[in-house]
């Protein structure tokens, strides 16, 4: 695999409410590379839309970042104020949503949306604006993209709607796709499309990819690596092969477990045992450890990472023997 | 579109024609005018002729068909307090009522849309907070009591500001309205203010609702990774969505402010309909009182089929329901 263009290291983002401190991303690191797919997993709550919005420098008001890094080709994007992030957002770096119902603008047509897309960025004639919406239309599996381009929102289904989406999502060619549950809202056999046109364009254009979920399966098929959160940590992180066939974090573990049938992309996790603990008043340890079975005194101290392999890390005292 | 214009008009006439009943009969039980129009002392027979030259003789349904068949053909009646036309009356009231409401109008959707929706966009910002904490003090003082010290602020104690009446009048186009000269404008922008505070201080809330309330959609925030400009989502995503809303409020607070400036007029002793109004039902003058609220009844059909209109030019899902409704 090529090197990572992308990089995130010791990410804080934290939102300091009136009732407290709510830890929501800690000392979060990965790398995407060209290409790849990198999948993000957990319960929700665990803190995976805000790494993506923290990477978007999308955190609001009482969110921060409070410290850490975000790379993108060797430029720190942390440091950036709203002009130049502005530059990178859709252009360099672009978001998918989870609800195509809620992600476009109700009252605008289809093409005015791609038109201000390509706007923000650069000064392109009209007629080039439209070749290049019908081309991006297309890539996506939208058919007679024309009459799309003049339709309303409302005048489409959800599995068109998110096509249009990740449309506008490609249409400058960015370096870097964050898909937060881009399908969760579809019904399966519309998400077996979009993902394969997904993967279609991961490998035809060579950009990386992060997709946030749920759904353990979904990333099997399509995630070239996986990364396990829990209550706004790392738990585990490796190959697809590595997470799927030999998780070693009990978290991990159970999160396959409680996947109904690998199979059945779509359908939703079935709880864990137990509450993911107030991010407000996280310990010093393992986070999980109130919910784990292997749970010991020693949990209770702060984890080390232990490096499996190249590519496998995982944040346990007493991880599962393979 | 046609269809439902067309729909909305039938509608309309229904409407006014029950209303129409409604207050004709309703008018009936506040009292009868001849007791207050006729001295005490006169006598049966006088009393009797002055029932008869007000046509209260007749069976109740002839006196309202007479009075709709009149009412078409533009007249409402005479007043029994003038001895004049109606119509003439109200015309001669309008402008005053018409230039106030629509200055205070203007004032209140100029000023609380912007506030509205820098308050929404920053609510924890100190304008934002005292935006807040200014429209809750509109809505909290009474429309009297802030009149009254507004008089005296700027009437009495730094007389800046003529207190009664219009001003100088002019005539342009046409129409003649205090709005022409520079000595009507400082007559009626005092009266306005007041009159246009409250509704100020609603339109403030309801934007910043509103805009908070959009702001946490994900358009906006797909918008902003899109790359959008601050002032293009801004205006172009959330203002554009608090529209939808605005639209309807605004509508009811423009009838509000042309109909029912009863109390601004009264404290800024200002010649419009509201004061004659009152007029009319403390004296029980009947085809003043039927028509000035007709004219109300009108003003809001006519500001709610505006309000659609604008709703459908706003909003393409509502243009798609009606023509799912007509086919
Ligand atoms: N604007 C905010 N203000 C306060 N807390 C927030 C805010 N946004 C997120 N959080 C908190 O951050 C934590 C992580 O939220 P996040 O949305 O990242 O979870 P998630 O993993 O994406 O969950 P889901 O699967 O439900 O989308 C949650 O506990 C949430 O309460
Ligand atoms: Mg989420």
């Amino acid at each position: 695999m090529s090197k990572a263009f992308f990089q995130v290291d010791d990410l804080n983002t934290w939102f300091f409410t009136r009732k407290g401190t709510i830890k929501s991303v800690r000392d979060i690191s990965f790398d995407v590379s060209r290409g790849e797919v990198l999948g993000i997993v957990g319960e929700s709550g665990s803190g995976k839309s805000v790494t993506g919005m923290s990477i978007m420098g999308q955190i609001d008001e009482p969110g921060r970042i409070v410290s850490g890094s975000i790379s993108l080709n060797g430029e720190e994007l942390t440091k950036l104020d709203f002009e130049e992030m502005r530059r990178y957002r859709g252009n360099r770096i672009a978001m998918v949503f989870q609800n195509p119902l809620m992600t476009l603008n109700p009252l605008m047509r289809v093409r005015d949306q791609m038109y201000e897309a390509i706007g923000a960025h650069e000064d392109v004639p009209r007629n080039a604006m439209h070749k290049r919406c019908i081309e991006a239309l297309r890539a996506v599996g939208i058919p007679s993209p024309e009459e799309r381009l003049n339709a309303y929102p409302h005048e489409m289904s959800g599995g068109m709607r998110q096509r249009v989406v990740i449309a506008i999502a490609l249409l400058l060619g960015p370096d870097l796709i964050i898909a937060d549950e881009p399908t969760t809202a579809l019904d399966v056999t519309i998400q077996a499309q979009i993902i394969y046109q997904i993967r279609r364009q991961i490998d035809e254009r060579g950009l990386g990819m992060i997709w946030i979920t749920h759904d353990l399966s979904t990333l099997s098929e399509l995630a070239d690596r996986i990364m396990v959160m829990y209550a706004g940590a790392m738990m585990e992180i490796g190959t697809t092969e590595e997470i799927i066939g030999g998780a070693r974090h009990p978290y991990t573990r159970k999160l396959l477990d409680s996947v109904p049938s690998r199979n059945v992309p779509g359908e939703k996790l079935k709880q864990i045992p137990g509450n993911m603990p107030s991010l407000m008043a996280l310990g010093e340890g393992c986070p999980f450890a109130s919910r784990c079975e292997r749970v010991t005194e020693i949990c209770r101290e702060p984890v080390p990472a232990t490096q499996l392999s190249d590519t496998h890390r995982i944040w346990c005292l007493h991880p599962f023997e393979n | 579109m046609f269809s439902f214009v067309l729909q909305r008009l039938v509608q309309s006439v229904i409407v006014v024609l029950i209303l129409s009943i409604v207050l004709f009969v309703g008018v009936r039980l506040i009292g009868n005018p001849v007791d207050i129009l006729i001295s005490s002392e006169a006598s049966e027979a006088d009393r009797l002729a002055a029932i008869v030259a007000l046509g209260l003789d007749k069976p109740l349904w002839e006196q309202y068909l007479t009075f709709l068949g009149n009412a078409v053909r533009g007249d409402w009646g005479t007043s029994f307090v003038y001895k004049e036309p109606v119509v003439g009356i109200l015309l001669q009231r309008l402008p005053a009522s018409l230039e106030l409401g629509l200055v205070a109008f203007v004032l209140a959707v100029s000023i609380s849309i912007p506030a509205g929706l820098y308050a929404g966009l920053r609510p924890q910002s100190p304008l934002g907070r005292g935006i807040m904490a200014f429209s809750l003090v509109g809505i909290s003082i009474p429309t009297f009591w802030q009149g009254m010290l507004l008089i005296v602020a700027f009437g009495i104690a730094l007389p800046i500001l003529p207190v009664g009446d219009r001003g100088q009048l002019a005539t342009h186009f046409g129409i003649t309205s205090s709005l022409w000269t520079l000595d009507g404008w400082s007559h009626v922008i005092m009266p306005a203010f007041s009159l246009a505070l409250l509704k100020m201080s609603l339109l403030m809330r309801v934007t910043r609702a509103a805009t908070m309330e959009i702001c946490r959609l994900d358009f906006v925030k797909f918008a902003y990774a899109k790359g959008v400009r601050n002032r293009k989502v801004v205006i172009g995503h959330i203002l554009r969505n608090a529209l939808v809303p605005l639209v309807t409020v605004t509508g009811i607070e423009l009838g509000n402010l042309l109909a029912y400036g009863v109390i601004t007029e009264t404290v800024f002793s200002w010649p419009g309909l509201g004061k004659l109004l009152i007029n009319s039902i403390k004296v029980l003058d009947r085809p003043m009182i039927v028509a000035q609220l007709t004219y109300t009844a009108l003003l809001f059909i006519a500001i709610n089929f505006l309000v659609d209109i604008l709703h459908m030019a706003i909003d393409p899902r509502v243009k798609s329901v009606l023509r799912r409704r007509e086919s």
